[in-house]
């Protein structure tokens, strides 16, 4: 990405970033834990995860994003939510059907309530977030084994 | 809806300058201000869920087009396109206008939905599934099926961009999968 | 009925880049602009003029009216499913351009042979 000898970029980008990376990551998980009672929810949750990364790599270049969170961590986290939301999904079979809602509805308007959504986004956000992070990983180091480094 | 209309043609002029500019750099620019607008028609038209979506979203759509685009040796004066082939898409689109106007004269006036399916929805929503944010009970326990299908979706997609960017691999066994892949479509 | 016809001339950007442009990054910008065209279609049909958003308040708040939450549901899996094949797409036109060394379509079907 950068020409400089040093990987990322200046100073100034680095310190902010090191200042916001959490705040974003932590919006992230807001969004994704509160998505059956306000906006949001595990799309666009897991894709603010997703771009808190993807923040990380383009401020300090891609060695910290991969010690953070690597190539086959990625895959691991994806392959995770993808079952996590199947098994969901089969586990209902034991009530009524395919993603029967077979969890307590609880009270409205309390964090724990409306059964199986909660898990639901956070399974979503899961495969949403690594997907959407490995695509990007792989996209934007595309050429750096080739023969021409940029 | 003043504001809307206004909005609508930020967004119609943006995605003209996107189309049109010699700079593919600016053309992504252009296209990000046109995804940003319509972030804000969505916010303005009450689908909050669907706005906070479509601005991340189209965030990672702009990283990922400035890294197709930046690169060294790329002509700054992209192609230009056939006369002939100006013509012809021009005429396309002409016709598609003129066909699609009396199909949006026949759809319901705007501002006023046909409600038929979603009020169930909307009625049942806290009894049966006890969730306050109708779209999330849509979309993960009446519809759970559309999520399913786009989680699908989305995993072809990665599983595709990870075997097209794959660094790994001789080079006699990419001939041998391209040959495959052409057999395939063949 | 005029902002159906602001979505419509929209999509009708989108559909000329596709068809008129030899880049492959312009066609790429083509098909993004026509999907977000078709995406804000469905919302405008889901508006009800003085409407709130699909999302419940404690008791005394009245919900109605209240536009139609199902055209959201549907627009949100589909934004999702755009990043994902706009990423496939530019992927498969960066490995093009790393074999043929450009973005012209018509001339990377001179130089294919």
């Amino acid at each position: 990405m950068s020409k400089e000898r040093q990987p990322g970029m200046t100073l100034i980008v680095k310190t902010v970033t090191r200042l916001t990376v959490g705040l974003i990551l932590l919006y992230g998980i807001y969004v994704v834990t509160h998505g059956h009672l306000t906006p949001g929810g595990g799309f666009a949750g897991g894709v603010v995860i997703a771009l808190s990364l993807v923040h990380l790599m383009l401020a300090f270049g891609g060695d910290v994003a991969f010690k953070t969170l690597s190539k086959s961590g990625a895959a691991v986290l994806e392959a995770i939510g993808a079952l996590l939301f199947v098994g969901i999904a089969i586990i209902g079979f034991g009530w009524a059907g395919f993603f029967f809602n077979f969890l307590p509805k609880g009270t409205p308007f309390d964090l724990f309530s409306a059964g199986i959504i909660p898990l639901c986004n956070i399974a979503i956000s899961l495969k949403v977030g690594a997907g959407l992070f490995s695509v990007v990983i792989a996209i934007v180091f595309l050429r750096v084994a080739g023969s021409e480094r940029e | 809806m003043f504001i809307l209309i206004v909005l609508l043609g930020l967004m119609i002029m943006g995605a003209l300058v996107a189309v049109e500019a010699k700079n593919l750099l600016s053309a992504v620019i252009a296209i990000g201000t046109a995804g940003l607008g319509l972030s804000i028609a969505f916010l303005l038209l009450k689908a909050p869920d669907v706005a906070i979506t479509q601005l991340v979203v189209e965030i990672m759509a702009v990283v990922i087009l400035i890294r197709a685009t930046i690169r060294q040796g790329l002509p700054s004066s992209p192609m230009d396109s056939r006369p002939l082939g100006v013509v012809i898409a021009l005429g396309f689109v002409a016709v598609l206008f003129l066909a699609a106007i009396p199909v949006l004269e026949s759809i319901p006036e705007f501002g006023d939905p046909v409600m038929r399916v979603s009020r169930s929805y909307v009625d049942g929503t806290w009894r049966l599934s006890g969730s306050t944010n109708v779209v999330a009970s849509v979309i993960l326990d009446y519809r759970a099926y559309d999520t399913l299908g786009e989680a699908t979706v989305l995993f072809t997609a990665v599983v595709g961009v990870l075997a097209v960017t794959r660094l790994s691999g001789r080079r006699e066994q990419k001939d041998g999968a391209q040959e495959a892949e052409q057999g395939a479509g063949r | 009925m005029a902002v159906y016809v602001l979505c419509l001339v929209l999509f009708c950007v989108g559909i000329y880049a596709i068809l008129s442009k030899r880049n492959l990054i312009k066609i790429i910008i083509g098909l993004i602009v026509a999907e977000h065209a078709v995406n804000l279609f469905f919302i405008l049909v889901a508006y009800r003029i003085g409407g709130r958003a699909p999302i419940f308040e404690p008791p005394p708040v009245s919900i109605e009216p209240m536009v139609d939450p199902l055209p959201h549901a549907l627009v949100l899996t589909a934004i999702v499913i755009g990043i994902a094949t706009t990423a496939f797409m530019v992927a498969l036109a960066m490995r093009i351009y790393e074999k043929y060394g450009t973005y012209d379509i018509a001339r990377i079907r001179e130089l294919r042979g």
